[in-house]
């Protein structure tokens, strides 16, 4: 359900750098979404063919691009990839850690005609 | 043609929990959101932290529900300032509700506010709504294969209150494998274990508050 209202801002986004743009359709728009975030990109897609309907929008496809959960030890400096997101530097175990991917989730480029 | 967007899709959510932010902390407020399940006891738990805050701190509640005000009203019996805020279908309270609700609150006159979100472990962990502090309650008939399943929810609370503690002997709960589970993916999350009913560990629990919410409002 969350997916909806988030749905609706990735619409928006799209339409207003389509209209400064000029463009009379808009084909895709490329995301990325991070593995850390609980979102679903079926049901986005879903719920956008709805919202963007009667909008230049409309059959736009949406492709995302995932970016996987990482984080970097503050003790050695090295970085991990966390599986199931569990804190611990692989490398000395520490849980001292910062995320430094994952957590994205963003528009990226839009393509129109 | 591909033009070049970057944008933060939750930018507006970030931004206006971050307004929300710097304006409590002028006020001098500081704001509690509680997630939890359907049934874990939200509503009870911020009726025992009414109780036992109220000779230290001003408190007003944010309760969040799909529909209808019925959590809303026991806590009006409390004699607290409550607003009760309707989602109409949605399943977590973004920033932007919390901005629009706060003006039916007299600021000057408070130091804390519990929001009760929705009870859902997914949803509300996604969107910050201004808050200083979270609690994430998670009660033992639930299961002790929460933190795995939703691990969202564990990794962004601050406190984790494990609750009905109580009925500890009568479920297969591994209290150990939800705490080990919590501190893998959150090493410096609080747990507490206590009863609402019993009245166990909530003493602790509420002495433990107190201060961060000190911490937070001085």
């Amino acid at each position: 359900m969350h997916e909806l209202s988030i749905t609706q801002s990735i619409l928006n986004i799209a339409l207003n750098c389509a209209k400064k743009e000029d463009a009379k359709h808009i084909n895709s728009i490329n995301l990325v979404i991070g593995e850390m975030t609980g979102y679903i990109p079926h049901y986005i897609q879903e719920y956008f063919d709805i919202v963007s309907k009667d909008t230049i929008a409309e059959g736009a496809r949406l492709i995302f691009r995932k970016t996987p959960a990482a984080a970097r030890c503050k003790e050695c400096g090295h970085d991990t990839q966390l599986k199931d997101y569990k804190f611990i530097c692989e490398n000395c175990s520490s849980q001292n850690l910062t995320i430094i991917s994952g957590k994205e989730f963003s528009v990226e480029t839009i393509d129109i005609e | 043609m591909e033009i070049k967007v970057v944008h933060q899709i939750l930018e507006w959510n970030e931004d206006v929990s971050d307004k929300i932010k710097s304006e409590l902390k002028v006020k001098k407020v500081c704001l509690v959101n509680i997630m939890g399940s359907p049934g874990a006891g939200k509503t009870s738990l911020i009726t025992t932290l009414i109780k036992g805050l109220s000779d230290k701190f001003r408190i007003g509640v944010i309760e969040g529900d799909i529909q209808g005000q019925i959590d809303a009203e026991k806590m009006k019996l409390l004699g607290v300032p409550v607003v009760q805020l309707n989602t109409d279908g949605a399943c977590h309270i973004e920033a932007m509700s919390i901005e629009n609700i706060l003006p039916e609150f007299e600021l000057d006159k408070l130091d804390v506010i519990f929001v009760e979100n929705i009870g859902n472990l997914v949803c509300p962990a996604e969107f910050n709504i201004g808050e200083n502090m979270r609690i994430a309650i998670l009660s033992i008939p639930e299961g002790d294969d929460k933190v795995e399943k939703y691990p969202l929810m564990f990794q962004t609370t601050d406190m984790l209150v494990l609750n009905k503690y109580d009925m500890i002997k009568y479920f297969d709960f591994d209290e150990q494998r939800v705490i080990k589970n919590a501190k893998d993916i959150n090493p410096d999350i609080s747990v507490f274990k206590i009863s609402n009913k019993t009245s166990e560990g909530v003493l602790e629990f509420i002495d433990c508050l107190s201060d961060r919410i000190t911490e937070t409002i001085n």
